[in-house]
């Protein structure tokens, strides 16, 4: 049995946000961090890890300093890293990057037992969309917003948190899961690990490129790359941020409201 | 000479700022003013490995190396002393000497355990009468051939994790000896001594002006029965073992002084942009900038010997370097522990008023700065190694 962790490298919006002259993210001038809600996803394949003592595969497609990360994902438990990183992979919007990935996953082979787990979204596009897409690519069962994951045999059953409730969903391996941060608290690297992140005979790290994948049916000249990619990316900024709301707790809330209107002469 | 870290190293720093900055600054003030062990925080240390950080993966440890230890020291110290200095006193002054003078035995029955954080470390040399003078040492081990037992008596002051420690190196006289003048001198023996073991207690808890949530208290021996094989090295060797642990252990210190002087003044500079005066933040003065600008530049001469001592012990860990790197360690800890104290105290200018408030932690990391001119040699005792050295 094993864990497969789809995790991505994404600029720290925290910082300021670089905007290139064509409207996509400037990511080489800004500062990277591991994807939060990937974190959670590596957690709870850790957290499944402790428990089955499977193995936990990371996976990523990016260029080759997203090794770093992968080490990093090692350092904190993982087994082993693939990295898939090519020039004809570069400018893949979420259709074309889930196809990337699953024909990567596809190479890494899915077993009856395993799990493919991954963020619920990046912070830097906030599409949702490549974790659903590499599940219907492979044609695995996918359950989304994941907030607390029971694993007993073939099946899970996974806690989904709604906008307004949580829904209890139970699905059978193989199978994909999208976690969101709030699932758990992710792990620090341990001293031990970090300083056998980098030994390739202990944590090997396979680099699949074009040539590696190009077989896959997923994997064709038109469907992935800038080409492929259907999404044209209009215009990139960080949105205006909201203002503090204000709780009315008076003894009459609607006047006191009425009043707060007419000062700012909106009624 | 090549001044940058190992990928391994500058990755282990990047963790130990994240765990400091989430896990340890929170609690620094509480732990301050309630004169608390963080307890919590050892065994979260635990688990990352930060207990046995150079120590081989082979006795339990996490097989990085020493300048790792140092940087995790540093990192904590920056934002919590009390949480620096209780892995370096576990570290350097028990594991250590374990790992270096232990039988095959004694390494397996306590590395692994004080490496995963199971078993907390102290060091017993100091008693009420034996300071810096520490060869005026009155506790007393003597053999009884009967039981084969060692029996020791006395009293320890001042020993760091001594309330939460469940394993001592205690340093005893043993007989006397002959020295190298014919002359009569204590011979000095060293010990591993377990909490549960007979006839020792620990007592009277120290109320003490910085680092107020480590635990310092006082050991006491009543005919404190240990079987012969805790015995630490050789018989008559313990002196020497104790100033060598030291050495180890002034590392560590530095490391201590170092990450208190940088985090005091990270909170400086912080400072400085914000509060303002005359219509201007104070960063705008030439006074503050010319402050920041000296103590930067001391902070940064007192790394390199950090980080210089700490690269000679590695080497002589893996056997690259012959000599003992007394001196270094001596010359890191007198000129980090000077800085330190001069940096908090200078910062705490800075901060004027609002510096001198327990609201802002300019004031903590001052009074935590001072005992790294003290414990673990004071600087005059460093003075005396680094001048004895060059005038022998």
């Amino acid at each position: 049995m094993k864990a497969i962790v789809c995790v991505k490298q994404v600029p720290d919006t925290s910082g300021k946000v670089a905007v290139k002259a064509d409207g996509t993210l400037d990511r080489a001038s800004m500062a990277t961090i591991t994807n939060p809600d990937d974190l959670a996803a590596l957690e709870a394949a850790l957290k499944l890890k402790d428990a089955t003592g499977c193995e936990v595969v990371v996976v990523t497609m990016g260029p080759p300093p997203a090794e770093g990360m992968l080490r990093e994902c090692i350092a904190r438990g993982a087994d082993r890293a693939v990295l898939i990183s090519g020039r004809e992979f570069g400018g893949s919007d979420t259709f074309a990057t889930s196809q990337i990935i699953a024909a990567g996953i596809n190479k890494i082979g899915v077993a009856e037992d395993d799990v493919i787990f991954c963020g619920r979204q990046a912070i830097d596009g906030d599409t949702a969309q490549v974790g659903p897409q590499i599940a219907e690519k492979l044609h695995l069962p996918q359950v989304s917003y994941a907030a607390d994951i029971q694993k007993d045999g073939n099946t899970l059953l996974i806690k989904r948190m709604l906008e307004d409730g949580y829904m209890m969903v139970k699905v059978q391996t193989p199978c994909l899961v999208t976690c969101i941060k709030e699932l758990n608290e992710p792990r620090y690297m341990s001293v031990g690990g970090i300083f056998e992140c980098y030994d390739n005979e202990k944590h090997p790290m396979d680099v699949y490129d074009y040539n590696a994948l190009k077989d896959d049916p997923l994997i064709e000249v038109d469907t992935i790359g800038l080409k492929g990619s259907p999404t044209n990316v209009f215009k990139s900024f960080t949105p205006p941020q909201k203002g503090a709301g204000m709780m009315l707790t008076g003894d009459a809330p609607a006047a006191d409201l009425a009043g707060i209107l007419a000062k700012k002469h909106i009624i | 000479m090549d001044f940058t870290l190992s990928k391994e190293q500058a990755l282990v720093q990047k963790m130990y700022r994240e765990f400091a900055e989430n896990e340890v600054k929170p609690l620094a003030q509480e732990v301050d003013e309630n004169e608390r062990f963080p307890e919590e925080t050892v065994k979260k240390m635990s688990k990352l490995g930060m207990m046995g950080i150079y120590f081989p993966k082979e006795v339990g440890g996490a097989g990085a190396d020493v300048l790792s230890y140092v940087m995790a020291v540093e990192e904590m110290s920056k934002v919590c002393g009390t949480t620096g200095v209780i892995i370096s006193a576990h570290t350097s002054l028990c594991a250590a000497p374990i790992f270096e003078n232990g039988t095959p035995a004694q390494k397996a029955a306590y590395l692994p355990k004080l490496c995963s954080g199971e078993w907390i470390g102290a060091f017993g040399l100091t008693e009420p009468g034996a300071g810096t003078d520490a060869q005026g040492q009155q506790t007393v081990a003597v053999l009884d051939p009967e039981t084969n037992e060692w029996v020791l008596n006395g009293s320890k002051i001042f020993i760091t994790n001594a309330g939460y420690a469940d394993v001592f190196i205690i340093i005893a006289v043993t007989g006397t000896v002959l020295d190298r003048k014919g002359r009569k001198t204590k011979e000095i023996s060293a010990f591993i001594v377990e909490r549960t073991d007979k006839g020792f207690s620990v007592g009277k808890h120290e109320k003490k002006m910085g680092i107020r949530g480590s635990s310092t208290c006082e050991l006491i021996m009543e005919d404190c029965r240990i079987p012969a094989d805790r015995l630490l090295g050789k018989k008559g060797k313990g002196f020497a073992l104790a100033m060598k642990t030291l050495d180890g252990g002034r590392i560590g210190i530095a490391a201590q002084a170092l990450g208190i002087a940088e985090g005091a003044l990270d909170e400086t500079v912080a400072y400085v942009k914000e509060r303002k005066q005359f219509g201007r933040s104070i960063a705008a003065f030439q006074n503050t900038q010319f402050e920041l600008a000296e103590m930067k530049a001391r902070i940064e001469a007192a790394k390199l010997l950090v980080y210089k001592a700490a690269l000679k012990k590695q080497g002589v860990m893996d056997g690259t370097v012959k000599e003992a790197y007394s001196v270094e360690a001596a010359e890191a800890k007198l000129i980090a522990s000077r800085t330190a104290s001069d940096v908090t105290r200078r910062c705490l200018q800075l901060f004027g008023g609002y510096g001198y408030t327990r609201d802002y932690p300019i004031e903590r990391m001052m009074r935590d700065a001072k005992i790294t001119e003290i414990y673990e040699g004071t600087s005059e005792v460093q003075m005396m190694v680094i001048s004895g050295a060059l005038l022998r």
